[in-house]
């Protein structure tokens, strides 16, 4: 038999305490919770005390917003992971997030097992594309204005085999299901996905860029 | 002072008290908290270009409501000396007026040009006219470097000098009486315009659409909590009424999550939009069927006859999945492009056997595929049974005559 597995270490960001308990009730039998935190100065500091590998983290916190806590932990400890984890599914706080460096974005809605397959995904250094997030990529990649021919760069543009998985991933297959219809390995799929998170967080198209500087209307 | 003045707007009125004809400079003087004697000599003054004081006071007069009468401040009458010495001075600009020949053919874009600002002003809060005051100030000191009462006095002084000096000179000049006429008084009007309301012009569209920005979101704010509190409130009672009823309980607690989600996250989908109609479809049968759908749209279309028989399609197929699958999640993929639109939708319950033509099955294949067919659309069902099922539907769209 193979030695064990080193269990996962999470860290929960989320100011409702009781999600954080649902949370932790769920999980722990297959990781183990090493800190919590309310607010992002809080989450900051566990986060650069625990070093965790995966940190599961709210997009609406006291204080600011999850991206900001992405941003100052990425400046000291750029290996941490995060998995942004929010009752939102708006596209501004899906995309913000995701271009803070976020390798993944669910809603709360999900389901303990699959939560946890998604924090074991995010740690292997992958990424974890909800349907929805596939949607929003897609739409703001093939819709809208294209970027202008002199600037445009492989970041801006989706290959048709990328745009191909993300319809799969935006159909509600999941990576093997996708990798079945599309007879490529699980492998190939997960790499086009994690490609396609890279362009999300590095690309300059207008659609992605413009949520840096506008807020929404409501508080 | 007068009752008509409330503590926190200062809204212009003519003062009963202390007026000496219709308490129009002495009105002004409290609004704007410049000497009043500053005023008067102001309007006096402006009489000089072709009358215009005159006209300026009158429309002050119509236009400015009197103040309450308030039976503590009796309504007297100012210094009569003073009446009889702005009186003589303004008698004395007429006649200077027509001595050099300032027509009135500057008074109208000068009584255009104040009447604006005035208008500006009205419209203006405390706080705005504050800002404007200071920007004014600011203004002004850049050029003067005084404080603001003597700075305008000084400006005034100084315009009425210079008109009144060239206009002498140029009187005794035959020759260029027709080029005086039209540009030395523009000039000056212009350049005193300029003086006084530029910075508060500059200062204004800013402020404005500052103000719209801020009522917008304030309006939005409004709106949307008493929407909130509204629905959450009848939700959170008819829950306790049923809540021996774990069904309907967990109906209710998804309904008014999917609403609360709707009004706080999402941009409002115009009526008219196949991203509203397919939404509402998915509504409706999560109202009635313990399931959730999960609805995905990539790209967006204005609703035509033919997408509207794709919609309805869309809640057959959703229906059956809910109805038949035994899987609690659905979703429904949309993709609208300008060829097309694709939709599918997906679960992963037992599936079903194509060839087997169960009698509540039927329903999907005829009405779907035949439904899709007759508007030019198609429709494909991929299932097998264990394995889920996939509906597609396809609808080219016919390029429309508008956007």
């Amino acid at each position: 038999m193979t030695s064990p597995q080193p269990r996962t270490r999470v860290v929960l960001v989320d100011d409702h305490s009781l999600v954080r308990a649902g949370v932790r009730a769920e999980l722990s039998s297959r990781l183990d919770i090493v800190g919590e935190a309310e607010d992002v100065s809080d989450a900051i500091t566990c986060i650069l005390r625990t070093t965790p590998d995966v940190v599961l983290l709210d997009v609406h916190l006291p204080g600011g917003t999850g991206d900001v806590v992405i941003r100052a932990v990425h400046a000291t400890a750029p290996e941490t992971r995060f998995l942004a984890l929010s009752v939102s599914d708006a596209e501004d706080d899906v995309i913000r997030v995701i271009r803070a460096g976020a390798r993944g974005y669910v809603t709360k809605t999900i389901g303990g097992d699959e939560l946890a397959d998604a924090i074991d995904r995010v740690s292997a250094g992958d990424a974890v594309f909800s349907p929805r997030l596939a949607g929003f990529v897609l739409d703001a990649f093939t819709g809208g204005t294209p970027p202008e021919p002199e600037r445009e760069s492989d970041l801006d543009v989706l290959t048709p085999r990328e745009r191909e998985v993300l319809r799969m991933i935006a159909r509600g297959y999941t990576y093997r299901e996708t990798a079945a219809e599309l007879f490529v390995s699980i492998k190939t799929v997960e790499t086009h996905v994690s490609s396609v998170l890279r362009k999300l967080q590095l690309s300059n198209r207008r659609e992605l860029t413009r949520w840096a500087s506008e807020r929404r209307l409501l508080p | 002072m007068p009752p008509s003045s409330a503590p926190t707007t200062r809204r212009l009125y003519r003062r009963r008290d202390g007026r000496l004809v219709a308490g129009v400079a002495s009105g002004l003087s409290e609004h704007l908290g410049i000497d009043v004697v500053l005023l008067r000599a102001g309007f006096v003054a402006t009489i000089l270009l072709g009358g215009f004081g005159v006209v300026l006071y009158a429309a002050f007069w119509v236009v400015v409501p009197q103040a309450a009468e308030d039976p503590e401040t009796p309504s007297t009458h100012g210094s009569r000396s003073q009446l009889i010495g702005f009186a003589a001075l303004g008698i004395g600009m007429l006649a200077l007026a027509q001595l050099i020949g300032f027509g009135p053919g500057l008074l109208w874009p000068a009584a255009a040009a104040v009447t604006g600002a005035a208008i500006l002003w009205r419209q203006a809060d405390d706080s705005q006219r504050v800002r404007w005051r200071s920007g004014a100030v600011r203004g002004t000191r850049l050029i003067t470097g005084a404080p603001r009462a003597h700075t305008l006095l000084r400006i005034c002084l100084g315009l009425l000098l210079v008109t009144i000096g060239l206009g002498s000179f140029l009187a005794t000049h035959e020759a260029v009486h027709q080029a005086r006429r039209a540009t030395l008084p523009v000039l000056i009007v212009v350049l005193g315009l300029v003086l006084v309301v530029g910075p508060w012009m500059l200062q204004t569209f800013q402020q404005l659409s500052a103000e719209r920005t801020a009522r917008i979101r304030e309006h939005e704010r409004v709106e949307l909590a008493g929407q909130v509190h509204d629905s959450m409130l009848q939700t959170l009672t008819l829950i306790q009424r049923r809540a021996d009823n774990p069904d309907e309980v967990l109906r209710l607690v998804r309904r008014s999550e999917r609403e609360l989600r709707g009004w706080l996250y999402t941009a409002a989908a115009s009526q008219e939009s196949l991203r509203a109609a397919i939404l509402a479809v998915s509504a409706e049968v999560e109202d009635e069927y313990p399931v959730t759908v999960d609805v995905v749209m990539v790209g967006e279309s204005a609703v035509t006859p033919a997408v509207e028989a794709l919609v309805q399609a869309v809640r057959e197929a959703v229906l059956n999945a809910a109805k038949h699958s035994g899987d609690p999640k659905l979703s429904v993929y949309v993709e609208a492009s300008g060829e097309e639109i694709a939709v599918f939708v997906r679960d992963r319950g037992k599936g079903f056997s194509l060839d087997a033509v169960a009698e509540d099955r039927y329903g999907v294949r005829e009405s779907v595929v035949a439904r899709m067919r007759r508007h030019g659309g198609d429709a494909e069902i991929r299932t097998a049974a264990g394995s889920g099922t996939e509906v597609r539907l396809t609808l080219p769209k016919v390029p429309a005559n508008d956007s």
